[in-house]
């Protein structure tokens, strides 16, 4: 008994030195459907009083534990009540409400601060439409602030309109970024099927249907995966292996519950969910890519790759089910692009395509993620791969998104550097042959027939 | 509150006395102690009993884990709740 005790404990003290195992995010969703004010000041300054006051100890929380736990969280992270809500109300300069979160986030010393965003799924009112405009401008004049819109749901079915619109979006936050590599798309996601209590950014917001003030938080793992997928050998089974992987997210997602309650305990705000996600890093052995040829591919995009990430999302999920109270957000593999040691390379190799990518999406937690294309693809192509993506997402009752970034004035072969987590990438090509037509009418993709359940 | 301080290192004779040491001159009790060698590689394992109050918790385990570095030993001084949490169900 007290042997297996002491190898426990040396198990999980080798995951977090040599296996990269961390807690990604402590997300504090935060509502500011009080803020909403008919003057823009005013509701700016409530936005400001509100954050400050009530994630005035959330870095400092997250330090104590991470230090106390030895558990490292990599970040503290706000989301907010999406903002388009507020600018119904209020109308006027959009902008104004992304400066101040940037203050708010920027004073209490979070990283990012998420939901300058909009739920355009079945159609748009005036707020909404005015908060989309802003997009390019918010992310271009501030730093910290990430933005979603939601265009698609397997109820609502997809807002083709706001389609066509976000392609033109994407493209001019990276025209207006493009002196620091495009950096403003990295921050905005469109989604279909968008989840409300999602801990991880650029996509984090905090749903209407959420309490007042939550704690959710995101876990990581893809090293200690890794790891144990190879101590099971080579000629373990995938069913065996499967296994090896549930048992792993179990213990990652405990830790994560941990930290989960013992924030919300100290904050003294309720605990929402733990996002069981295999977020990858550009650090090596951090990889999700490296997880799927662990399991046995030559290269992350080859043939079995579909396969390998279905098995591996499942199993994450079947093993942190059990290990937490409350699982919730994306929950899953993630596989963005420029974040992925692993997906860099194969990705400059050639073998992992935006194509491939998109039945990758099919069947783990997100979608196109991360994914920097070439600086002339035109708004039109890129609103046709948004709906491509959100199609996957609708029919299949789960969460995709987009997250694109042209790289202005630059081909496919470059790369595009944008450090930290975000990484680098190379620029992948995109297949010829346009769907102006397509884009252009506008209208809606009625929801399919699955969505009728009632 | 109870923590676990691990230690990993080359062995040498005295790193148990050495951190024992440490840890009584700080008024830690040491509630059980685990060790082996593996080839050259030692391991020890303390179950501590540590201050409540986190200002003096926070010092203390700064303190123990920065004695690692000059003996070319890694210790890490972390709460106990987090073995129990990752290791049973």
């Amino acid at each position: 008994m007290r042997r297996r005790r002491s190898e426990n404990i040396l198990e999980t003290i080798k995951m977090i030195d040599e296996e990269c195992l961390d807690i990604r995010t402590v997300t504090m969703g935060i509502s500011l459907l009080d803020c909403a004010d008919t003057d823009i000041d005013r509701a700016c300054q409530k936005i400001y009083d509100k954050l400050t006051s009530r994630a005035k100890d959330l870095v400092r929380v997250t330090a104590d534990i991470s230090r106390e736990y030895g558990i490292p969280i990599i970040n503290s992270r706000i989301s907010v009540t999406p903002i388009a809500l507020l600018q119904s109300v209020s109308g006027g300069d959009c902008v104004k409400y992304a400066k101040v979160l940037d203050k708010a986030g920027k004073d209490l010393g979070v990283n990012f601060i998420g939901g300058y965003s909009a739920l355009v799924q079945k159609g748009m009112t005036e707020g909404d439409r005015q908060l989309i405009e802003s997009i390019p401008q918010a992310l271009a004049e501030t730093d910290i602030v990430c933005s979603s819109v939601n265009i698609g749901s397997t109820k609502a079915g997809i807002n083709m309109d706001a389609v066509k619109e976000m392609g033109r979006i994407v493209r001019e936050c990276a025209e207006r970024t493009k002196d620091r590599n495009c950096f403003g798309a990295a921050k905005l996601v469109v989604f279909c099927n968008a989840v409300e209590d999602n801990p991880f950014m650029a996509g984090a917001f905090h749903g209407v249907s959420e309490p007042d003030c939550v704690i959710n938080v995101g876990v990581s793992g893809p090293g200690v995966v890794r790891q144990a997928v190879m101590d099971a050998g080579k000629d373990a089974s995938m069913n065996e292996i499967a296994e090896v992987i549930k048992r792993t997210a179990f213990k990652v997602t405990r830790m994560g519950q941990l930290v989960g309650i013992e924030a919300s305990r100290r904050l003294n705000v309720p605990f929402g969910i733990v996002d069981l996600s295999l977020a990858p890093t550009p650090a090596v052995g951090d990889s999700v890519a490296r997880i799927l040829e662990e399991i046995g591919l030559e290269c992350c995009g080859g043939p079995g790759t579909t396969a390998c990430l279905a098995m591996l999302n499942d199993a994450v999920k079947k093993g942190g089910v059990m290990a937490s109270s409350s699982v919730g957000g994306l929950s899953g593999a993630f596989i963005p692009v420029s974040e992925d040691a692993g997906m860099i390379e194969a990705a400059e190799k050639g073998i992992l395509t935006l194509e491939k990518l998109e039945a990758m999406t099919a069947v783990c937690s997100v979608g196109l993620d991360m994914i920097i294309i070439p600086g002339d693809t035109s708004a039109e192509t890129i609103s046709a791969i948004i709906a491509d993506e959100a199609a996957i997402g609708m029919i299949n009752q789960k969460t995709t998104a987009c997250r694109l970034i042209p790289a202005i004035g630059r081909e496919a072969g470059d790369t595009l550097e944008f450090g930290g987590l975000l990484g680098y990438g190379p620029i992948m090509p995109v297949k010829q042959g346009n769907a102006d037509v397509m884009v252009k009418r506008g209208g809606r993709i009625p929801s399919p027939i699955n969505s009728l359940k009632n | 509150m109870r923590a676990v301080i691990s230690v990993v290192g080359k062995d040498r004779p005295g790193i148990l006395a050495y951190v024992a040491t440490n840890c009584a001159n700080r008024n830690i009790n040491i509630v059980d102690v685990t060790q082996k060698v593996l080839q050259d590689l030692f391991t020890m394992i303390m179950i501590v009993e540590m201050p409540e109050d986190l200002d003096s918790f926070h010092r203390m385990q700064e303190e123990i884990e920065a004695l690692g570095e000059p003996q070319g030993l890694k210790i890490h001084v972390m709460h106990d709740d987090i073995f129990n949490a990752m290791h049973t169900v």
